[in-house]
């Protein structure tokens, strides 16, 4: 075994000393010379006109530079087209301070810029705005009549496929059938790191801009289209996001503030938000869902129906795939599946780690063991049984599917078989028991990125891409790549990512980072590795000489030849001989879409749980959990286990506790801190076992890896309340299951 | 910024008199409750006057055999003190059950007392407030009301009191010990918060110009039988929907003395002398002790998103009480008893 094979091993951080020593930087820790501060002000209404802004009394106070609103913003971009950021959804995107309208609760209406954070922050909360207040409607549940199908425009985003079959008759003439609504209410990312910009002014209009954003050049495209700069006066730097869960693939408002603020004063500016303005935008939106499922004699699935009903803003239809799945999970020929929006006066909804699927997932899996129990069935076996083999959606065939082996295996990891059907059959002492399954599938995709790679004299190779790390460890899978593909050991490969001056990477997210630019790394050092071939040859005696790029492996240091290992040329050799300093290449990797699109690409997990539930007094813990997931490749399985692990636990706070709690009769938010927003501690989370499943595939991608960042949450809530069923016998189709619900 | 002065000080009579020549000055001891409302501008204080340096951070023993705890001994130090343990075990678990082991390392015992509600509305400046904003109106009669009281409420505010350490307190019979310019007064433990009435502004009876020094335990034994239950969202790190603090003393297996309080569904911890006399003298039993989780909240009234916290209640005061009786607050259920 050579010791610079490193995909496939288990693999340390290699970011981790840096960010547990306080040596990686965060957009708002960049203390550039003479920076000002802005402080957001938000608004206190929901729906209405700024009448009247008492500027005066602010700009006396000392230290305050200026106070930006609707009245004295420059003219800026005129289409929304400008404002279209990689993920804008179709619509009209909100321009921060563009009128004195006032769209949805806590918008930002002003920022108040000052010599220190103190003085900024005590200013703005001193403003005084006159609003006239119109009606407002935040409420989804009494928006049920009021859904459209929304047009197209979003990245990612598939219209439900058309009916197939005779979904109403099957459903009709099905053995059996279940119906029922699920619920959950909007749920906010709450990352650790608060967004937050600092804007270097390099004079002339040159800007440095350390941005929280999980796209540098989502950031930079953004910045330069609405305040009309080159990209060439406008980097965007993002080394490290403290999470990033979706909530940064949009700019935020803090960018738009702080680069006009900065130009504006000619001077650097910071402006970070504050927990609170956390709440201020996009988050998974609040859903209504309606599933009904019909069964034949056998347990075959006779009919699917699906229709989702989700919230939008009033100015852009944010759509997600939330029903699509229910016609690929599962073998079925008579399947119906609507989805709708309403509109809402509420900042426009994000994607959040798994968007769609998470919810979608979440009521099909309960619907689902619903049906099992009406058929008598158990409910594993059951999804067994009517296991999809194609894609029915897409009519085509799926290019790897371990999904079988997910359920077998994290069955018997579960111990599945002990577990006795009834509800309210198992017990440990006075706790009722229950034990559920779910799961989940999510797309596969591969972006079109590109890398560059470049070693040194001294043997020390760096690999660029402006990718970005949202702590899934792209930083230490990255450098895996690079160091196999060159056969350099792993302390002499450094990666760089986060800044518009690297090679271009699509945004970091929709799980396709590891397959997007790894393929782009592996690309560019392939590239660099081919050079170093043609000058390996042209040393005195080289045993390479006549081979090609195939005949030879970059292991252990070395280029040798795979027919006699014992032919090679040690790489730190090549530059020194050839009097060369430097070698370097570019690469990049784009999908190869003849013949990915013949194929349906997929990864697919099952999840196992158990809950001990006090029934007295309504209290749950979930106890165990396995997850056993098939995703392809696995490049790294520490970091890929703490995807999954990480997915686990936000699948148990989706379940059991989060909840953004909308007042609507103010339209705001009212739990709108870490205090009262609640996130699972770590007395909440007992086992979880991570089971990978692997596939191999060079259908999806060259590397094979089809992500893991969001897979592992699906079906997590829906099989906690499965077996919240399994223990109790009540069915909990609304979200979160608190301790009120079962009493 | 928010500019306040900022003195320390090192006597009691020095620190009363500074905090009684304006109403705007605020002691600062622990920092955990009062710095989060000078974040929100809840409280905007022109002066701080630091008590850490006073010297009120001991746990002693009384002459008449009870314990003092300085009122700035620390929640931690408080909760882990031998003699607290050993004698007070219910005010030992009451304090774990609350906040997280950070926040118990500042707190300290008087800023447990005097911590303000938890009340959403409480903390967002742009919904009127009656306990913010005399006057203002209640948000949380109407809106969303889960976490706020469903006893001894009014008209004006239904916030609840969210300490745990106090629910404790008040079923051990504590007193307080103040000092204001007139001098030193004790307060019974029932009589230091008060129910909102019409005026939710006031949360106690401490005189604008009183410090609290101490909280004198008595010499009374209730470490065998008790049991302090907190039902909450998430197993550390959140506050209290319902907690019951209950102690026994049994003959055998009959009740000889009660004691029965509630967190989380009042203004004030909810002691219930009623109930307890419906324990007293009664067999441990499961019907007794529902006969008295019945009177408890026979007055209660729920709010909508609350209303939950009425048959929680009922059924948390049967089991604590049933926890009490065998002597097993610490065994039965790993989950409901960890204080991480
Ligand atoms: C996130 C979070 C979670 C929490 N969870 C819980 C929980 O689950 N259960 C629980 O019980 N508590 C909880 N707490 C509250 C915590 O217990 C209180 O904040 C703490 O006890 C207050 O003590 P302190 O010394 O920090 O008070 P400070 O913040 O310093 O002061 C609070 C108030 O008391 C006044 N004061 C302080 N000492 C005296 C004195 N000796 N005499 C007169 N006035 C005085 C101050 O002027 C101020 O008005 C939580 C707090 C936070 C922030
Ligand atoms: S319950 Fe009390 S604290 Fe809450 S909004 Fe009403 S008055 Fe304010």
């Amino acid at each position: 075994m050579s010791t610079t094979n490193y995909i496939g091993k288990p693999t340390s951080r290699v970011d981790g000393p840096a960010k547990v020593t306080g040596a990686a930087k965060y957009a708002a820790e960049f203390n550039v010379p003479n920076l000002a501060y802005g402080y957001v002000v938000s608004s206190a209404v929901t729906k209405g006109k700024i009448t009247k802004i008492y500027t005066d009394e602010i700009l006396a106070i000392a230290g305050v530079l200026q106070v930006f609103s609707h009245e004295n913003v420059p003219s800026l971009a005129w289409l929304d087209r400008s404002y279209k950021d990689d993920v804008a959804p179709g619509g009209s995107p909100f321009r921060p301070l563009h009128s004195a309208e006032v769209k949805f609760n806590m918008q930002p209406v002003a920022v108040v810029v000052a010599e220190t954070f103190e003085v900024a922050r005590y200013a703005a909360s001193l403003l005084r705005i006159d609003y006239d207040v119109v009606e407002h409607a935040t409420d989804l549940e009494a928006k049920r009549d009021d859904g459209y199908k929304p047009g197209g425009g979003k990245t990612g985003w598939m219209p439900p496929p058309a009916p197939r079959g005779n979904p109403n008759d099957a459903l009709q003439n099905a053995a059996h059938r279940v119906e029922g609504e699920f619920i959950h209410q909007a749920q906010h990312h709450n990352p650790m790191e608060m967004f937050a910009t600092t804007v270097e002014w390099l004079g002339d209009k040159k800007l440095k801009v350390y941005d929280k954003t999980q796209g540098a050049f989502n950031s930079q495209q953004y910045v330069t289209k609405i305040f009309g700069l080159s990209k060439d006066n406008v980097q965007v730097i993002s080394k490290y996001t403290g999470g990033g869960f979706g909530s940064g693939l949009r700019p935020q408002y803090q960018l738009f503030l702080a680069v006009l603020a900065s130009l504006e004063l000619k001077r650097s500016v910071r402006v970070s938000l504050t927990r609170q303005q956390m709440f201020s935008f996009g988050h998974r939106p609040h859903t209504l869902q309606y599933l009904a499922l019909g069964a034949n004699e056998d347990g075959s699935l006779a009919a699917v129906h699906h229709h989702a009903l989700a919230e939008t803003s009033q100015f852009e239809d944010f759509t997600e795939n939330v029903v699509n799945w229910s016609g690929m999970l599962y073998q079925c020929d008579n399947v119906k599946l609507t989805y709708e929006l309403a509109k809402l006066d509420v900042f426009t909804p994000l994607d959040m780690r798994a968007p769609g699927a998470a919810t979608g997932s979440f009521a099909l899996e309960i619907a689902m063991d619903e049906l099992a129990y009406k058929a008598g069935l158990d409910p594993l076996e059951f999804r067994l049984r009517n296991y999809a083999a194609r894609d029915q959606n897409a009519d085509k065939p799926f290019s790897s599917k371990k999904l079988r082996e997910c359920y077998h295996e994290g069955a018997a990891k579960f111990g599945w078989a002990k577990r006795t059907p009834e509800p309210r059959s198992m017990r440990d002492g006075s706790q009722l028991v229950g034990w559920g399954v779910g799961g989940g599938v999510w797309d596969a995709s591969q972006q079109k990125a590109a890398a560059s790679a470049s070693l040194n004299v001294d043997g020390k190779l760096t690999v660029k891409s402006g990718s970005n790390e949202i702590g899934t460890g792209t930083y230490t899978i990255m450098t895996q790549i690079a160091a196999e593909t060159m056969g350099l050991p792993l302390e002499a490969v450094t990666f760089e990512l986060g800044d518009t001056a690297l090679p271009e990477a699509p945004l970091q997210g929709g799980s396709w980072t590891a397959a997007s630019v790894g393929s782009g790394v592996k690309a560019a050092c392939d590239a660099l590795g081919e050079k170093l071939l043609k000058l390996a040859q042209k040393m005195e005696d080289s045993p390479l000489k006549g081979v090609t790029y195939k005949d030879v492996q970059f292991v252990n240091g070395q280029i040798r030849l795979y027919s006699d290992p014992t032919q090679a040329v040690v790489i730190r050799d090549i530059l020194p001989a050839n009097g060369q300093e430097k070698l370097e290449a570019d690469g990049s990797a784009s999908p190869d879409m003849a013949r990915q699109s013949q194929y349906s690409l997929h990864a697919h997990n099952a999840v196992f749980v158990e809950v001990k539930v006090d029934e007295d007094l309504g209290t749950v813990h979930v106890t165990r959990v396995v997850n056993a997931v098939a995703a392809g490749r696995i490049l790294n399985p520490k970091t890929a286990r703490s995807q999954v692990l990480g997915s686990v636990v936000w699948g148990i706070s989706m379940a059991m506790m989060e909840e953004s709690v909308m007042d609507h009769g103010f339209g705001r938010y009212m739990n709108h801190n870490y205090a009262e927003y609640h996130v699972p501690v770590c007395a909440d989370i007992h086992d979880i076992d991570v089971v990978f499943v692997e596939e191999e595939d060079d259908i999806v991608n060259p590397l094979g890896v089809k992500g893991i960042g969001e897979v592992g949450l699906l079906g997590v809530a829906a099989a906690i309340a499965n077996a919240v069923y399994h223990a109790t016998g009540k069915r909990i189709r609304n979200l979160p299951i608190s301790i009120g619900k079962l009493l | 910024m928010n500019s306040f002065t900022y003195t320390r000080a090192t006597a009691v009579d020095a620190a009363v008199r500074e905090k009684s020549a304006a109403s705007s000055v605020r002691f600062v001891a622990g920092g955990t409750n009062l710095l989060d409302l000078m974040k929100e501008n809840i409280e905007r204080p022109t002066r701080l006057v630091d008590i850490n340096h006073l010297p009120l951070k001991t746990i002693d023993g009384t002459p008449d055999g009870g314990l003092r705890l300085g009122a700035l001994a620390t929640n931690a130090d408080t909760a882990w003190h031998a003699e607290v343990q050993r004698r007070y075990p219910l005010l030992s678990q009451a304090i774990l059950a609350g906040a997280s082991p950070q926040l118990r390392n500042m707190a300290t015992n008087g800023g447990n007392l005097l911590q303000r509600t938890r009340c959403y509305y409480f903390y967002d400046l742009t919904t009127p407030c009656n306990k913010r904003e005399p006057g203002s109106g209640c948000s949380a009669i109407g809106g969303y009301n889960r976490v706020c009281g469903v006893l001894g409420t009014s008209e004006s505010c239904i916030a609840t009191h969210p300490s745990d350490m106090c629910v404790a307190l008040a079923a051990l019979d504590a007193t307080v010990q103040v000092t204001g310019k007139n001098g030193e007064r004790t307060v019974r433990f029932a009589d230091f918060h008060r129910l909102p009435e019409d005026q939710p502004q006031f949360d106690n009876t401490l005189a604008p110009d009183e410090i609290v020094t101490a909280i004198d335990l008595p010499n009374e034994d209730f470490s065998q039988h008790f049991s302090y239950l907190k039902l909450r969202d998430r197993t550390s790190y959140a506050f209290a929907l319902v907690s019951v603090a209950a102690a026994l003393q049994l003959d055998g297996t009959t009740i000889r003395d009660a004691r029965l309080a509630l967190g989380g569904v009042a203004h004030k911890p909810w002691r219930d002398a009623a109930a307890e006399d419906l324990l007293k003298g009664q067999p441990a039993t499961e019907e007794t002790f529902r006969k008295a989780a019945t009177a408890v909240v026979q007055q209660a009234k729920g709010y909508g998103h609350n209303t939950f916290k009425i048959e929680l209640a009922k059924r948390a005061i049967v089991r604590a009480l049933k926890q009490a009786a065998e002597g097993t607050q610490t065994a039965t259920d790993v989950f409901l008893n960890s204080n991480p």
